[in-house]
């Protein structure tokens, strides 16, 4: 039984449930004491010992409902010999009297088949599957240690002989290809075990890493699972960065403190205080261009920074092609995931003028920022031809803690065209391209990080 | 210290602890009705002596399950409850200050007499080195509930309540505390828990605990109960309550649960809500003791705005 519980600690972390040597142990010892003959007790408490939130509970059901499944899945035999002959083997060539998977075969004999599978699928290495195009030829060498040429000679070799080895061979042809389908049924389970979850690993890895402005959008399949990868890392980021609020100056005495507290004792000073720094929220306005050309990412930024709600302070955010407008009011009354078509809806398809917009803004909404505000601005400085109020850039920047300008572009299209990318980057703190939900995990954490004092 | 008489608790000689089902029977008999999960995960923890960690909703009954089982062993209970800034000084021990001052001022005046007879420096010093050194002592040691919990020598349950909201540092902190039940005191050494206690953990997911300490945990997460373990929970809290009366309401809980809501009503607000209606002498479910009464079952005045004119609708689906 060690073995099998090994194997279903490779399917848990195959399913992203982590079980490290330690849980393994715990594990073992949990089966000591609880035995095998519960099947509830034993998935309660196996669960309670592996699982560590609730979505791996979740996880850990599935994997044990597939995994203890098989177990119990015996293969279907061949069809009973027909009644009244005597040995099943009658008529077939010498060979099959050595073969103990023909016997097995004839004989209809399903658990000691099922064994027979178990013990060729662990030479085999079924369980090292990975991908799904290893599958045929796992099923192959499966059936190939299981002995599955001696059949074929078996069967040629009656063919050959013809007479009544005839209908015993028929039988075991019969029950050949059953036990192909088993086995190719058994790999399949593997492949769902052990590969289904690192199949959907290798794809948010590719989707990190995918280009946000690409031709033709993103596939609505893909963004529906990148939202998710933002929602996860945003999550990552803020639990990083939401513990501590009072960061302690280890050891340094505040002399003035201690004194005044010392006075309700007699000058004793019996209540020591040390020095604390307090830790700034961050505070983030993010203004995004949402051109056709920028839109996807925009829409990532802004579900990155709602997801952020809990170490960010005070979020603004504005939206503009052609006017700017304020999106606040469009994030509350819409989830942030279909709030940018609403956006889209009210300002959409106008031609970009980041003049005009930088104008709005600065006419309306500029007393948003102050000191302790970091403003994240995200477009391609693609403006038309049109004036890109350099002014109303530098302001901004006197007056805020940080400009920082994510585009989309990669840097040496920055001053080709219409892009006035390098006249604002003067102006900007940070000027970087973001054109995957990596680089954007990885600014807005140098943002957060320059809120955490050393 | 004396020796206790009490004998030390043991869960292997514990008749409560034979077995799933008599641990929820004993938990009922307490007025915890546990699901079979749960008193699985406790049966577990009890017997790998593993801490284990809580997670669910406000209300479903955490904190409850540790008082539970503190009242169905007999162990007295121990409880901390965790806020952001709590440090050791105030869950593991501090040095009582002041009377440290005062031993050192008596020393101070002691110190010359004592040493007053001494030929020379070498010879004082040699004296000095001889005495006890108090200053760092059990005797100056405040126990806060961490240790306390480890000194208690008969065992005891230990309620470390919202974990979540202490800062990460202390979660490292509790580390050694929770797998080997010791802690290290710089001044004097390692303290080491005689008999270890049962450990809860209590979450609420205000954020992401850290693998090491899940890894040191087990884990239970305690769902909202479905409607005939939710009427058992509603029979055994509020004893007077009559059954149809009982059908009733947590129908129409669970009706309220199946909306959108900011805050879905939890186990404890559905027992609240049932003492209240005994206590309005309500016999059977109406629109006007509902709308009357929402307000203990829901906390945002959205929420109440919301189901509000839904009432009716509901009250006649949960009758049904």
């Amino acid at each position: 039984m060690q073995a099998a519980l090994e194997d279903f600690f490779r399917a848990l972390r195959a399913a992203d449930v982590r079980v490290s040597p330690a849980e393994a142990i715990d594990a073992h010892r949990t089966v000591e004491v609880v035995g095998f003959s519960d099947r509830e007790l034993f998935r309660d408490a196996l669960c309670a010992t592996l699982a560590k939130s609730g979505e791996e509970v979740a996880r850990f059901e599935s994997v044990f409902d597939t995994f203890f499944d098989r177990r119990s899945q015996a293969v279907t035999p061949a069809p009973p010999p027909p009644s009244g002959s005597g040995d099943p083997m009658e008529g077939l060539p010498p060979e099959a009297q050595e073969s103990d998977l023909a016997r097995m075969l004839l004989d209809g004999d399903g658990a000691a088949l099922a064994q027979a599978m178990e013990a060729a699928a662990e030479r085999a290495e079924v369980s090292q599957i990975r991908l799904s195009t290893q599958r045929a030829r796992l099923t192959r060498r499966l059936l190939e240690e299981m002995g599955l040429s001696e059949i074929e000679r078996i069967l040629a070799a009656a063919r050959r002989l013809g007479g009544p080895g005839e209908a015993a061979a028929d039988r075991l042809e019969a029950a050949r290809k059953a036990l192909a389908a088993q086995a190719s049924a058994y790999v399949e389970r593997q492949h769902e075990l052990y590969a289904s979850g690192s199949g959907k690993m290798l794809r948010e890895e590719m989707l990190a890493r995918k280009a946000l402005n690409a031709e033709g959008g993103i596939d609505p399949v893909d963004l529906a699972m990148m939202q998710a990868l933002v929602k996860r890392m945003a999550k990552r980021l803020a639990d990083r960065y939401s513990r501590r609020r009072n960061v302690a100056w280890t050891g340094h005495l505040d002399v003035r403190r201690t004194l005044r507290k010392s006075m309700g004792y007699g000058g004793m000073p019996f209540d020591i205080v040390f020095k604390t720094k307090k830790v700034d929220k961050p505070s983030i306005v993010a203004i995004c261009d949402v051109s056709k050309s920028v839109a996807a990412a925009a829409q990532f930024l802004l579900t990155f920074l709602y997801s952020l709600n809990e170490v960010v302070d005070r979020l603004d955010a504005f939206a503009f092609s052609g006017r700017m407008i304020s999106v606040n009011k469009v994030l509350d009354d819409h989830p942030v995931e279909t709030a940018i078509f609403e956006v889209l809806k009210q300002i959409g398809f106008q031609q970009t003028d980041y003049g005009r917009a930088l104008e709005d803004f600065a006419d309306q909404h500029l007393d948003r920022i102050d000191r302790h505000t970091t403003v994240i601005i995200l477009g391609d400085a693609r403006s038309n031809y049109a004036n890109p109020r350099l002014d109303i850039l530098a302001t901004i920047q006197q007056r805020s803690r940080a400009v920082i300008w994510l585009n989309p572009e990669p840097d040496s299209y920055w001053s080709q065209g219409d892009s006035v990318m390098n006249r604002y980057e003067r102006f900007c703190h940070v000027a970087k391209t973001c054109n995957t939900l990596e680089q954007l995990e990885r600014i807005i954490e140098d943002v957060l990080r320059t809120y955490i004092p050393r | 210290m004396s020796q206790s008489p009490v004998a030390a608790f043991d869960a292997d000689l514990s008749p409560q602890l034979a077995s799933v089902e008599a641990l929820i029977s004993g938990l009922s008999g307490v007025g915890y009705i546990a699901s079979r999960r749960i008193a699985t995960a406790l049966y577990m923890a009890v017997k790998l002596q593993k801490p284990i960690l809580v997670e669910g909703t406000a209300g479903v009954g955490k904190t409850e399950l540790a008082l539970s089982t503190a009242s169905l062993l007999g162990l007295p209970l121990i409880r901390m409850q965790c806020y952001e800034g709590l440090d050791e000084s105030k869950a593991l021990y501090e040095w009582k200050y002041g009377k440290q001052l005062l031993y050192t001022q008596i020393l101070k005046d002691r110190m010359g007499e004592a040493l007053s007879d001494a030929p020379s420096m070498d010879a004082a010093m040699d004296r000095l080195h001889g005495m006890g050194d108090l200053f760092f002592s059990e005797p100056f040691l405040e126990p806060r509930p961490l240790m306390k919990a480890l000194q208690e020598r008969t065992g005891c349950v230990l309620l470390i309540d919202e974990i979540d909201k202490s800062d990460e540092a202390f979660e490292a902190f509790l580390l050694e505390v929770l797998s080997a039940y010791q802690v290290s005191i710089p001044e004097i050494g390692v303290l080491k828990a005689e008999t270890p206690p049962i450990v809860f953990l209590t979450s609420n997911n205000v954020r992401d605990l850290g693998d090491a300490l899940k890894r040191r945990c087990l884990h239970l997460h305690i769902p909202l109960p479905d409607a005939a373990l939710e009427q058992k929970i509603v029979a055994s809290r509020v004893p007077g309550i009559e059954a149809k009366l009982n059908t009733q309401l947590v129908g129409f809980v669970q009706s309220l649960r199946g909306l959108d809501l900011r805050k879905s009503p939890s186990i404890s607000e559905t027992v609240d809500w049932a003492r209240a209606l005994i206590l309005l002498n309500a016999g059977a479910l109406e629109g006007e003791v509902v709308r009357d009464t929402l307000n203990v079952l829901l906390k945002f005045e959205q929420d109440i705005a919301a189901v509000e004119p839904q009432i009716a609708e509901l009250v006649r689906q949960s009758a049904g």
